[in-house]
């Protein structure tokens, strides 16, 4: 299979302009038309439905929870990259576009990228004026913070609750089409399968998760906005009802899945406390703007922190990265924690965390300017541990939080499967091997409000004339069929053990073997094991209750099953990429310091995974990256 | 720490429900209010019962998914927090919990401890937006907001969903959710072109599926981000001017500010 990206040709600053021009339209009367669905109401799912329906398709909408404003985004804290240059620091289109591959280690597609830093000045414009309420400096002008793996201050925010903001106005412009009778909601309602016919995506099945109703879909178009899967790992910063099963069902049916074990390992978030420990909670990086990393120089340090004394504390990553200090990127902050509690050097009662400590801001700034940066988080890190983060510097660990791998899509974001569109967190994305933080709600509203409703027009163009396929037939007939199999068989195993005790084990070998550090013997290892622990779950879970009501450890137990799955394909992907970059790090390929070494020469490519069957390796094909414009080469935050 | 819980099961919206008793032997004080229901839910299930369903998502206080009435109270007994970020440090030993599903006209319980707030989004899809059609934005910049305006507007902006206001009111009333959008967006000069529109839509809207509102104030104390009641006066006082505008070009859409 040969994979096209589909991205123009001519100078990297005018790609998309001419893109846009070059791309097929569908002329206004001709919109309503057309059927799309939109599964997810995110901030990339809400944003292309609500845009769509403006546009004047027939848009479907469809999301698990029970209501749209629900989606995952909702939970995003720190912030809203964009080029503005507000500051005059030095930002400018092409320095994001710059930042955001290299963050990504050189691993993605330079057009996409541009692309990407072009738009992100609009968002900001389109949010303002929907009313998002940004944070603002006394003049009424916009205020913006710094984030890591950058050196100018270009994110916006909104308190420590910027996604909520973008996701409610992203959110309202859905309900206006809903109530213009453009869009149609579908709340409670999991999408379990992709229908595709004469090698077209053309609908998808889904279960009523209130009456356990399964019915079909058809459209001219499906839009995957289905978010990331970082559940894999049981315990992450995603909500719990983060899955894969959407794209994992589209990966079934043909759609290529690319990077899979490109996985983000968040650096500061709530250590664990316990065995019932359900989730992870994220502690913003924005953090990092004034908070201090350090461990006690001497590991066997007991003392309570306020106590020891500036001389023997070793404030690691201002040490060792002087120039970026408590900013470098994600990836590299993590493993330096990692490398620090596992020589011993951890805090707390269990010793696995390091202090991220305010005492040096507060004492600079004061208490009410810190409260008034990060009052919500300082509140929800009380909450939960019980201490006050004013007084007692916070304990961090890194832990799963976004995934930069998923289905491959092309520069008009749509799969190897025509018809099928893959958007926000749920695609490959632009964010190569690590994404930089503040800049996931910026691809997912760049997808949605801008890219996605400009490029489908490309392929709907081809359509007109043609109804939406017919959703009593034989290819849907057979996809609903699977779907009922399938609950019947999960219902009817009857098990000894429960969906969580399998999705615990999944996590735990996943994160030993495939998480901050990974190495061939321990990735073989896991692959057996989870093919185990995959046969062992369909011969002994246990899901009581039925079908036709609603089940939660139903819902779980399907999305789990799929989880397994994906598990294996992490890890085929990890052990055949031999090389380190970005969170991918591969214990054999280091720099003598401990940094990530990249093999350009054999693996500057996407890999993209075909299904080829449950429990038999994928099939890889590869889609090379060039660099134009920016030169590949040790990514350096010292 | 030993507990005991009283939990409303109800197999679906027909279905009478009853309290059903629960042992919890070994809670920890470090868990949250959910994962100690994980936690009894997993034992239920070793013991093929069926595990009590609930609402959640985010498990961070923000997505607006999780709600229970614990010991009479929306979100249980810590002020401005929700009940996944409730932890069992709050509880004491011997301490014997009810948990029941918000109790509301507008909310029918699906199951268990699930109750249906669609109602919520018929009221934003009457009018809890700003009209503003992507691609039709000017540049953010040209329109300065007033600091103090943006954080009360953000104040309002806070709300997460969750209904609380709604099932600690006597009434059953929404008024705290509703003026919430309102003022928001009423507060920026971006909501104004449909600031007295919006107003009347709203709380039309609202008044099809909630009680009225007759000032107990309960609401403001169950919301766990703290919205303030003074949002309900103000979208009293918005409502009652919006009615007195002109009603021709109110019917159209169009009043704009005076
Ligand atoms: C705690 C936290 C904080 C973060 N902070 C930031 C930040 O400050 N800045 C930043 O840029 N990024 C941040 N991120 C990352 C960012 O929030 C996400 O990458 C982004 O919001 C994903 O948006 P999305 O629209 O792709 O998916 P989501 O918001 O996850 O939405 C997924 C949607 O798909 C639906 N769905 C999923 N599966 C199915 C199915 N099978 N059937 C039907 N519907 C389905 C869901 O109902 C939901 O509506 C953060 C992430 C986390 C976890
Ligand atoms: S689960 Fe999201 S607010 Fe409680």
């Amino acid at each position: 299979m040969k994979l096209e990206s589909r991205a123009p040709t001519g100078p990297l600053a005018d790609k998309w302009n001419s893109h846009r021009f070059n791309v097929k339209l569908v002329a206004p009367q001709n919109r309503r038309k057309f059927d799309i669905i939109v599964v997810g109401t995110g901030l990339a799912g809400a944003s292309a439905a609500a845009t769509l329906g403006e546009a004047g398709y027939n848009v479907k909408s469809f999301c698990f929870q029970d209501s749209p404003r629900r989606a995952h985004s909702i939970a995003a804290q720190g912030g809203i990259n964009a080029a503005k240059n507000y500051r005059n620091d030095g930002d400018s289109v092409h320095r994001l576009f710059y930042d955001t591959i290299k963050g990504g280690d050189y691993r993605a597609r330079e057009a996409n990228v541009h692309r990407l830093a072009e738009i992100s000045v609009q968002i900001i414009d389109q949010c303002v004026a929907q009313g998002v309420p940004f944070a603002r400096e006394y003049s009424g002008l916009l205020d913006n913070r710094s984030f890591g793996g950058a050196q100018v201050s270009r994110t916006f925010y909104a308190r420590g609750q910027t996604g909520q903001q973008l996701e409610l106005g992203a959110y309202q412009a859905l309900a206006r089409q809903v109530e213009a009778g453009t869009v149609d909601l579908y709340t409670r309602h999991e999408m379990l399968e992709l229908v595709v016919t004469e090698g077209r995506a053309a609908g998808i099945v889904v279960r009523d998760l209130v009456t356990g109703e399964i019915t079909s879909h058809s459209a001219h178009a499906v839009v995957l906005a289905t978010g990331g899967y970082t559940n894999v790992f049981f315990l992450s910063t995603g909500a719990k009802g983060c899955n894969t099963t959407a794209i994992w069902r589209a990966h079934r049916k043909g759609a290529l899945f690319a990077n899979p074990c490109y996985t983000q390992i968040h650096p500061t978030c709530i250590p664990v406390s316990g065995d019932y420990q359900s989730k992870l909670t994220l502690m913003s990086e924005s953090l990092r703007n004034d908070g201090r990393i350090w461990v006690p120089k001497d590991a066997n340090d007991r003392r309570s922190p306020g106590t020891i004394p500036e001389s023997e504390r070793d404030y690691y990553l201002e040490r060792i990265y002087p120039s970026f200090a408590n900013l470098v990127p994600r990836d590299v902050a993590s493993r330096a924690a990692k490398r620090m509690v596992d020589a011993g050097f951890g805090v707390g009662d269990l010793k696995n965390g390091v202090y991220l400590d305010f005492g040096t801001a507060i004492s600079r700034l004061g208490r009410a300017t810190i409260e008034a940066r990060y009052g919500n988080l300082f509140e929800m890190y009380a909450n939960i541990t019980g201490e006050d983060p004013y007084a007692v510097p916070m304990r961090i660990y890194p832990a799963p939080h976004y995934t930069m791998g998923g289905l491959w899509v092309d520069y008009n974001l749509m799969s190897n499967l025509p018809g099928l569109y893959v958007i926000g967190e749920a695609n490959f994305s632009d964010h190569g091997a690590n994404r930089l933080g503040a800049s996931a709600l910026m691809q997912g509203l760049a997808d949605g409000y801008f890219v996605l409703p400009a490029t489908i027009s490309e392929y709907l163009a081809g359509q007109l004339g043609q109804p939406s396929p017919d959703p009593a037939g034989s290819a849907f007939k057979e996809a609903e069929g699977a779907v009922r199999e399938r609950v019947g068989r999960l219902l009817g195993i009857k098990g000894s053990r429960s969906v969580d005790w399998f999705h615990r084990r999944l996590g735990r070998t996943l994160w030993e073997h495939c998480g901050m550090g990974r190495n061939a013997d321990g990735l073989k290892t896991a692959l057996a094991d989870i093919g185990s622990l995959r046969e062992e779950f369909w011969n002994d879970v246990r899901v009581l209750g039925d079908g036709e009501s609603l089940n939660q450890s139903l819902e779980k137990a399907g999305r789990v099953a799929d989880f397994m799955e994906l598990g294996e394909l992490l890890c085929q992907d990890a052990l055949h990429r031999e090389e380190s970059c970005g969170g991918h790090f591969r214990e054999e390929h280091q720099t003598p310091d401990g940094e990530a070494m990249r093999d350009d020469e054999n693996f500057a490519y996407v890999a993209a995974w075909e299904f080829k069957g449950e429990g038999k390796p994928a099939e890889l094909h590869k889609e090379e990256l060039e660099f134009e414009y920016v030169h590949p080469s040790q990514r350096s935050y010292k | 720490m030993k507990l005991t819980l009283r939990v409303w099961r109800q197999k679906g919206p027909s279905d009478e429900g009853r309290f059903e008793t629960y042992d919890v032997p070994d809670a920890n004080e470090h868990m949250s209010f959910l994962e100690m229901l994980d936690v009894v839910n997993e034992s239920l299930i070793a013991d093929n019962h069926d595990p009590i369903a609930f609402d959640h998502d985010c498990r961070e206080g923000i997505c607006g998914m999780c709600g229970i009435v614990i010991n009479g109270r929306p979100h249980g007994p810590k002020k401005h927090t929700t009940t996944c970020q409730l932890h069992m440090r709050n509880f004491s030993d011997g301490d014997e919990i009810t948990v029941e599903p918000w109790r509301a006209n507008a909310f029918p319980v699906v199951k268990d401890l699930v109750v249906n707030r669609s109602a919520f989004d018929r009221i934003i899809e009457a009018g809890g937006y700003v009209s503003a059609a992507t691609g039709s934005a000017p540049e953010a910049n040209s329109l300065p907001v007033p600091k103090a305006d943006a954080d009360l507007a953000m104040d309002a902006a806070a709300c997460i969903g969750c209904g609380a206001c709604v099932a600690a009111c006597p009434n059953g009333a929404a008024q705290l959710f509703t003026s919430a959008k309102v003022g928001h967006l009423g507060l920026l000069p971006q909501g104004q072109a449909e600031r007295w529109s919006r107003v009347v839509a709203m709380v039309e809207r609202m008044e099809e599926f909630f009680g009225s509102c007759t000032n107990y104030g309960e609401c403001e104390q169950a919301c766990p981000k703290g919205i303030s009641v003074n949002f309900i006066a103000r979208m009293n006082r918005e409502y009652l001017k919006a009615k007195f505008k002109d009603g021709r070009k109110l019917a159209r859409g169009a009043l704009g500010d005076e």
